[in-house]
């Protein structure tokens, strides 16, 4: 009995909606672009929390390419990969991602001075 | 001495005046209107506020031409009750007639909301929009040799931003990713080289989304814990909303090289 009552509100599939939302709102996870400074007037940009789904590798190879610039892929135990790149390359690379489509604008965010 | 001024030009006064009234409220109403398309609520109470203060300063320059002719008018017997009601009563009283008077059409929103505030002015100054701003000095930054950096009224600044300074400790360092710590006079040393201008920078952000208020913008809010969560509490509109909490170890620590340090 309580199997059938069970059953019926699930084939209307109220959880798919709402998970589907919450891909949504899961999608909403921000691209962090941070800047740390070394030594000197030297500096780093990290790119963290890019989708999966992307290649790393490529997109690092075009973002060095677009701003003459050497990067890494580091691949940290809690965060997953982290694009690492020479130089304050902040606008430089939020803008790019923005361009080529990977990210949008709002779920960019800049951290940093 | 008044009077005989008034007296003069008693004839042609009473034309006029209540053409003036009509003319300056409407466009004041047409400014409001247009602002109030473009600007959110708070703005527009700015310029609510301004647009009165105009206002006053003309109901200022009203005063002197008007009495006489509304003591004329009271001495004729007062036949303008209805359209002339602006000019007759005394200063204090002018300000609470209302466009709408003497005619039967609708109130318009912007004269209504005006109405309210004028009221509220009189009877609880504090409420209507006339807020302090507070003012966050800038920040006064040293340098400590050739790699640290000092914030010296780092102090102050948390102070007038009633915020405790771990929280806001842990929002610059996170923010700049290094290192830091309070020293004897509590001031803030940061490892790094930054001017002035990046503390300012960050501090901005910190105050918009750790300070002020998403409903009425206002930076007397309260920040609590509650089971692991932070929430803002607005003290002057009384809306609360979470925060998001700040994440200092974000970022994949690049460390320094082995070799370099």
């Amino acid at each position: 009995m309580s199997d059938l009552d069970i059953q019926i509100p699930s084939a209307l599939d109220p959880f798919a909606e709402a998970n589907a939302e919450d891909s949504g709102a899961g999608s909403k996870e921000y691209v962090h672009i941070r800047v740390q400074q070394r030594n000197g007037r030297k500096s780093l940009t990290t790119v963290q929390g890019l989708k999966k789904e992307f290649s790393y590798n490529k997109i690092l190879k075009d973002l060095k390419k677009e701003f003459c610039c050497n990067g890494t892929v580091v691949q940290d135990p809690e965060l997953g990969q982290v694009i690492q790149l020479q130089g304050d390359q902040r606008k430089n690379v939020s803008s790019f991602l923005t361009q080529a489509g990977i990210v949008k604008k709002d779920h960019i965010k800049i951290h940093g001075f | 001495m008044a009077e005989q001024t008034s007296s003069e030009s008693k004839e042609d006064i009473p034309e006029i005046t209540p053409f003036d009234p009509t003319k300056k409220k409407k466009k004041k109403k047409v400014v409001i209107q247009d602002i109030a398309e473009e600007d959110r609520l708070s703005e527009k109470i700015d310029n609510l506020t301004l647009a009165d203060g105009v206002e006053n300063a003309f109901v200022g320059m009203k005063k002197k031409k008007k009495k006489p002719v509304g003591s004329d008018l009271t001495n004729d017997g007062s036949p303008q009750t209805g359209q002339g009601g602006e000019e007759e009563e005394d200063p204090n009283n002018s300000r609470q007639k209302y466009p709408w008077e003497g005619t039967d059409r609708d109130y318009l929103y912007e004269e209504l909301l005006s109405r309210v505030f004028h009221i509220l002015r009189e009877n609880n100054p504090e409420l209507a929009g006339d807020r302090r701003r507070t003012v966050i000095r800038p920040p006064q930054v040293l340098r400590e040799g050739t790699k640290k950096t000092v914030f010296v009224n780092f102090m102050d600044l948390c102070r007038t931003m009633h915020r405790q300074p771990d929280h806001v400790m842990t929002f610059l360092l996170a923010e700049m990713g290094t290192s830091g710590s309070l020293d004897g006079q509590q001031r803030l040393v940061v490892k790094g080289r930054f001017a002035p201008k990046n503390f300012e920078g960050i501090l901005r952000r910190y105050i918009n989304e750790y300070v002020i208020c998403n409903g009425c913008r206002s930076p007397d809010t309260i920040l609590s814990k509650e089971n692991r969560l932070f929430f803002l509490r607005c003290e002057q509109c009384g809306s609360g909303r979470s925060v998001a909490p700040i994440k200092t170890g974000f970022v994949a620590r690049v460390g320094r090289r082995k070799a370099g340090s």
